[in-house]
């Protein structure tokens, strides 16, 4: 490396550094890119609010009673179709991982069948499954139509949590391959059986690999729901459409509808940051300092974090 | 733990017999054969790549041997006598091999101490899980344990929050915990920062001097010669000599031990 000073003056640094005043770099980019920013921002709001919109047809819908009910079927359907998701989930990425390979087997083909298979294809799949099993049950002992249990919002179910579990096993294994062999090792040297030492050692800390990724999903699945009103599961995007096929009133429903969206995503993110860290234990100065919600919380003095 | 002075009982503690291992064609072990009396400490010395943790691993069956037994406290590893077939074993299920490691207690090169439990959580953890200690009890060994490791007021503290010295003591309290019969060290001062060896040895010779049966994988010359019983040298995957450390360390027999302690004194 030369040791020639960089600059144009060719006078060499003396010895007194505490003599020199330093100037810091002005970071002008940054109030470029903020003004240009909110210029942008200004002229989208300006035309939402010139355009013929009725802001009142969207305050009184807000908070009807079908839209709300229709939410409410909404964060029902992505609580049970994650919950199916993440049980049946973490099950196969341990059978894809187990010695037997008759399970590992079946765990691949598994993911292979529901990763290689659109989601609304699945929906529509289980909405019909009574084409292909017309009657369901044990022949003789008890028995029944499928068509009678299969209704819209199980086909939703179905199709959305076990399209679901076949993602969240692949994050799962990514999981628990991340965590050192020698955790495992160390568990089953104190005595601990393969389940045991997977479900108190190893899983605990696939989790903080793990959770990211989930809560992406989670809030991935939040609005995926919304192709369960093409079966006719009756959740918000589809109560509002039955709204506005009537009334007409189209971009109204569809902001009503983006609002609680956004309510309920924002919601599952200050979830997700206080899942991450109590998940983080032992590693924190690995989680702590990410995420939007803890500079929202340092702005507002509120941050538990030394500074 | 087992009393003091008892290496002249008849019936060896820890019996290995014609312990093979192979990884594919790459034969790592080639048939040892090994009889380690309670109360014994015996190290294990060796050039690198010459099985020395291999065959600790087999001890306490974390890695199979492909063939050959590990006999501990009258017990043959991974397998059980079948009561219906005369002079057959059966081999054990995962949960029952499981049982049996609890007679062996492992540390490891790399510690392994469980990041996401407290260090008196890590001690607790296998007797509250597998022996079904109460809680309060489980606890309160934890501690006294920490204290002969000198390491009582890092109870609450997590391992990334230690230093390596620090934590190999906790692994040692760890295993432990679970009353073990047997421990087994492999290569436990390795990864440690110089300074840091010497209270990790420090806890080792009292172990020792308390009359607990221990097998160490070591480079530690000088450990070995103050605090084994026994010195094994091993290379390629045999024993090639072994005896008091004053035989093995200060007059070896073979041409091969000479060429390792020269190169490592």
């Amino acid at each position: 490396m030369s040791t020639a000073p960089t600059g144009t003056s060719t006078a060499p640094i003396g010895t007194d550094m505490q003599s020199y005043r330093v100037i810091r770099n002005k970071h002008v980019g940054r109030y470029v890119a903020a003004v240009i920013t909110a210029l942008l921002l200004l002229s989208v709001v300006l035309s939402f609010a010139r355009a013929d919109i009725d802001w009142a047809t969207v305050g009184e819908y807000l908070t009807a009673r079908s839209i709300l009910t229709g939410f409410m079927v909404t964060i029902y359907l992505t609580i049970i179709s994650m919950a199916i998701g993440i049980v049946l989930g973490i099950l196969i990425a341990v059978m894809r991982l187990a010695h037997n390979p008759v399970v590992s087997w079946i765990a691949w083909l598994y993911v292979w069948f529901f990763r290689g298979t659109p989601v609304y294809l699945q929906l529509l799949l289980w909405f019909n499954i009574a084409i292909v099993f017309p009657r369901y049950g044990i022949p003789g002992l008890y028995e029944g139509r499928t068509v009678d249990i299969v209704t819209p919002l199980v086909a939703a179910i179905l199709g959305l949590g076990l399209n679901q579990a076949a993602y969240t096993s692949e994050v799962v294994r990514g999981g628990i391959l991340s965590v050192d062999r020698g955790q495992d090792e160390a568990a089953k040297a104190l005595g601990l059986t393969g389940l045991s030492s997977m479900r108190t050692v190893v899983l605990p800390q696939a989790m903080r690999v793990i959770l990211p990724p989930i809560g992406n999903e989670t809030i991935g699945m939040l609005k995926t729901t919304s192709l369960a009103s093409a079966i006719g599961a009756t959740e918000i995007l589809n109560e509002a459409q039955h709204i506005y096929l009537v009334n007409n009133l189209i971009i109204e429903l569809l902001i009503v509808t983006a609002i609680w969206y956004l309510l309920a995503v924002s919601v599952l993110s200050v979830v997700q940051y206080y899942i991450e860290k109590h998940f983080g234990r032992g590693h924190a100065a690995q989680t702590a300092g990410v995420g939007l919600f803890n500079r929202i919380q340092t702005i507002l003095g509120t941050s538990r974090r030394t500074p | 733990m087992t009393t003091t002075d008892s290496a002249t009982t008849t019936d060896p503690l820890v019996r290995l017999e014609k312990i093979r291992k192979s990884y594919g064609a790459n034969e790592v072990l080639r048939g040892i054969d090994l009889e380690i009396s309670a109360g014994e400490v015996v190290c294990i010395l060796g050039p690198s790549g010459s099985g020395k943790s291999t065959l600790l691993r087999c001890i306490n069956y974390i890695e199979k041997p492909t063939s050959g037994f590990v006999i501990v406290d009258d017990q043959v590893i991974g397998f059980r006598k079948s009561p219906r077939s005369h002079g057959a074993l059966r081999e054990l299920k995962d949960q029952e091999v499981a049982r049996q490691r609890r007679a062996m207690g492992m540390v490891f090169q790399r510690f392994n101490l469980f990041p996401h439990m407290t260090v008196q959580e890590n001690i607790t953890h296998a007797p509250r899980l597998v022996k079904r200690v109460a809680t309060k009890k489980a606890r309160e060994r934890a501690l006294e344990l920490l204290g002969t490791v000198g390491l009582r007021d890092r109870a609450g503290a997590y391992p990334g929050q230690l230093s390596g010295g620090q934590q190999q003591r906790v692994a040692i309290a760890r295993a432990l915990a679970m009353d073990p019969a047997l421990m087994l060290f492999d290569e436990p001062t390795s990864a440690l920062d110089p300074e840091l060896v010497g209270d990790v040895l420090e806890v080792m010779k009292d172990l020792a001097r308390q009359g607990l049966t221990m097998i160490v994988v070591t480079h530690e010359i000088g450990f070995a010669r103050e605090v084994a019983d026994r010195v094994v040298f091993m290379d390629n995957g045999e024993i090639i000599e072994q005896g008091p450390p004053r035989e093995v360390i200060d007059a070896p027999q073979h041409e091969r031990t000479r060429a390792f302690l020269s190169r490592v004194l």
